[in-house]
């Protein structure tokens, strides 16, 4: 069966181009359908029940723990954490984990190109414990190289936290040699993982790192689920930041807490049930379809697309040697937005702007580009139709007024 | 006004924007403007002496909306009295909005006059014109 059979979105909106799977990715079938199973078949609360219905849900539920397991290949299920997503995990992570690890002037190394939740939380951290930001350096394709890396690490820094492939530039970040060498130095690593865990083979045992956030919705999941990994003796001393019901032992009235051992303790309150089991179908769609394969697939089509639109001497490209599914172009004159919207009424959705990477624009020299992010369900003939699109951009502006 | 004709006035204003590029002088007040639902940003620094409307400049990176609207607001507000220009500007939100307004007093700003066919170009056309009136409104 055509994979794109498989997602109602497409089938349902057969004249739509959707090129914007780096902000969130279409559902196969099979995630709604485990969804409305839950809600039409066996609804109940997890790690609750005696009864059946609710054993169901604490199978399905812990199921899809063992099923990420296997997935990101880490050693075991207490090491994997649902969260609502990337952007809570890291947060989680920095004021749960690193607020107590860091002391006052010790060195956490990020890039100007990482996403605003891999910024932002540390930026606060910052100012809360005195702890310092140093930014490694990107060569001239924007990528980051271990001797960048080593060129910032002194005996003050403590944590390299990197995107494994930036949302902008679609490089992929070469942590298996840069975790290497900060353990070397005693340097823990965390990475962003939103962009590859979707794209990319991820293993984690192998990547070496030490922690791990990313997104359900970005991997034909649904939205409000995400998971953060940690090695266990690293995670185990994350102090939860949400207390309550399902994840404390006991307690007396004099406020004395036992908390329970992980992953529970870091699953405050009813969990997002729903999204949990969704992310767990969703894990097993792209089990089958092979990661390996569904990359290969993306970088043939994200060749294929620098070569049809290289053929258009007014786009300008911007990222042209990564190895992923992400473009980012703009067309000569034309401001980012002003392309976006003039796709739009060919039904071709692109992203413009700075793509939540604000601070990228002193390494790019350029603020605002569109954004290409493909996945395994787009098509050379969807790349085709954009092309003849961009062809006739001398009408863009013609356009703009109805 | 024919729909060739507005969009030729809206390029014009585009590709040469009235006063664009800011200047060091301390006798304007400044406003930073910018879109929370897009990327459009501008900078305005306007001169306002004896209540009239002397100057108004601006600066920054925005669609051709944002960027040809400032234009024609420049051009239809100097000279105007601050009372004026707040009457213009209430005008031409309500024109946007699509509710009641005084075509006559909008000058070449009419060219906006089907931006509320495309919702989602409503704000960019608004943009310049709220920093503006932020600024009018204190000055008051």
């Amino acid at each position: 069966m055509d994979i794109r059979e498989e997602f109602p979105m497409l089938v349902n909106n057969k004249d739509l181009i959707y090129f914007d799977n780096g902000a969130t990715t279409f559902k196969p079938k099979l995630v709604i359908d485990s969804i409305k199973d839950y809600y039409e078949n066996y609804t109940s609360n997890a790690h609750r029940g005696d009864y059946n219905i609710s054993l169901k849900t604490d199978m399905k539920y812990e199921g899809t723990r063992k099923k990420v397991k296997d997935f990101i290949n880490a050693s075991k299920p207490e090491e994997i954490i649902f969260t609502s997503g990337t952007t809570e995990g890291l947060n989680m992570l920095i004021q749960g984990f690193f607020k107590n690890y860091l002391n006052k002037d010790d060195e956490i190394l990020l890039t100007k190109s990482e996403h605003a939740s891999n910024l932002l939380p540390w930026f606060r951290l910052c100012e809360e414990i005195g702890c310092k930001i140093v930014y490694i350096d990107l060569d001239k394709d924007l990528k980051v190289t271990l001797d960048n890396v080593k060129k910032k690490v002194n005996s003050k820094t403590k944590v390299i936290s990197l995107a494994h492939i930036t949302n902008v530039v679609g490089d992929i970040r070469p942590i298996k040699e840069i975790a290497s060498y900060a353990h070397e130095n005693n340097i823990l690593v965390v990475v962003d993982a939103a962009q590859s865990v979707p794209h990319i083979k991820v293993d984690v045992q192998d990547l070496d790192c030490d922690f791990l956030v990313f997104s359900g919705h970005k991997m034909c999941g649904p939205t409000g689920v995400g998971v953060l990994y940690g090695k266990y003796e690293l995670l185990d001393k994350l102090k939860p930041y949400n207390l309550g019901g399902g994840m404390n032992a006991s307690f007396s009235p004099e406020g004395n807490i036992e908390l329970k051992s992980l992953p529970q303790r870091l699953e405050a309150g009813t969990p997002n049930i729903e999204g949990v089991i969704g992310l767990g179908a969703a894990i097993d769609y792209l089990s089958l379809l092979d990661m390996d394969k569904v990359h290969e697939y993306e970088v043939k089509l994200k060749e294929y697309l620098v070569k049809r639109l290289k053929e258009n001497d007014k786009i300008i490209i911007y990222n042209e040697n990564s190895e992923s599914g992400i473009l980012a172009f703009n067309v000569k004159d034309v401001f980012s937005q002003d392309t976006a919207i003039y796709l739009n009424d060919y039904n071709i959705c692109v992203r413009a702007g700075s793509h939540c990477a604000k601070i990228l624009k002193e390494e790019l020299d350029i603020k605002n580009t569109c954004r290409i992010s493909l996945y395994f369900y787009n098509t050379k003939e969807e790349i085709d139709k954009l092309v003849s699109v961009l062809k006739n951009t001398d009408m863009l502006y013609n356009q703009i007024l109805l | 006004m024919d729909a060739n004709l507005k969009r030729s006035l809206l390029i014009d204003n585009f590709q040469n924007p009235q006063n664009k590029g800011l200047i060091d002088d301390e006798s304007y007040i400044k406003i930073n403007t910018n879109n929370e639902s897009c990327i459009d940003e501008l900078d305005f620094m306007i001169k306002i002496e004896d209540d009239i409307i002397k100057d108004i400049r601006f600066d920054g990176e925005a669609c051709a909306i944002s960027t040809s609207t400032a234009s024609v607001m420049i051009k239809t507000l100097i000279g105007k009295t601050v009372k004026e220009a707040l009457t213009i500007i209430s005008n031409y939100e309500n024109m946007i909005d699509e509710k009641a307004y005084d075509k006559d007093i909008l000058g070449e700003a009419i060219i906006y006059d089907e931006i509320y066919k495309q919702p989602n170009r409503k704000k960019c056309a608004l943009l310049p014109w709220n920093g503006i009136k932020e600024i009018l409104e204190k000055y008051i």
